[in-house]
């Protein structure tokens, strides 16, 4: 094969490598990642065991702020029974998230994924995404956004899983 | 003759998926767009001023500001 039709299938192969994720749904097991944290390395599998609440969220995002006290509020009632919030931070500049929480604490797991190459294999479709994850590392429940109204479900849902 | 054809062909396949390559941001790049410059209303004396302006050159008020109208109202 000469080298201009290399090149030719090459760009023609190309424009179908851009295939989305498959979506990440209930009863799938959770992609598998590993994230420097605020306190050192934050790793999917050593988790295992536990309730994972996995909160993708960005500085910019209005309702991350108000779901960081409720996510606060649910590591401190349920963490004694096996619950770990992880918050995962997807902002492109480490900074804004300094900021962030500056003015709004987390008491829970932080993980930074500024390139968003978790969200992408998650293929989350909203800010915020969370996803209940069971102590068998399969996701029991994804959830886009966050309203007021929406905190009861949320938190069902954990207790049901911490059972 | 065959390099030709082949090289037609690489510039037909570059050009075959356009601007479709493109995709639209993804949930978590939307950062920018989440500033309130970006919103349609964002900076409130540049609003008053393009206002002033418009209605300047149109010899004419009204129309902006509260949203509905088309009745007869403002």
């Amino acid at each position: 094969m000469n080298r201009l039709s290399a090149i030719t299938l090459a760009v023609c192969a190309s424009l179908f490598a851009a295939l989305p994720a498959a979506a990440v749904e209930a009863g799938a097991p959770a992609p598998e990642f590993t994230l420097s944290g605020s306190r050192g390395a934050v790793n999917l599998a050593a988790l295992k065991g536990k309730v994972v609440y996995l909160d993708f969220w960005a500085s910019w995002c209005g309702p991350c702020r108000q779901s960081f006290p409720w996510m606060n509020e649910m590591q401190a009632k349920y963490g004694a029974k096996g619950l770990q919030v992880v918050g995962v931070n997807l902002d492109a500049k480490r900074a804004d998230a300094d900021k962030f929480l500056a003015e709004v604490p987390a008491n829970f797991v932080l993980a930074f994924d500024a390139q968003g190459d978790t969200p992408r294999r998650y293929a989350i479709k909203g800010m915020p995404t969370s996803l209940l994850i069971g102590p068998d590392g399969k996701v029991i429940q994804v959830h886009a956004g966050f309203r007021e109204e929406e905190r009861k479900q949320l938190e069902d849902a954990i207790t049901a899983a911490l059972k | 003759m065959h390099h030709r054809i082949f090289a037609a062909l690489l510039l037909l396949s570059a050009c075959l998926a356009g601007c479709s390559v493109f995709q639209p941001p993804k949930p978590w790049e939307k950062g920018l767009l989440a500033k309130p410059e970006m919103t349609l209303g964002g900076d409130a004396l540049e609003q008053r001023f393009d206002q002033h302006i418009l209605n300047s050159k149109e010899a004419a008020a009204g129309g902006s500001g509260v949203g509905g109208g088309g009745c007869g109202c403002n």
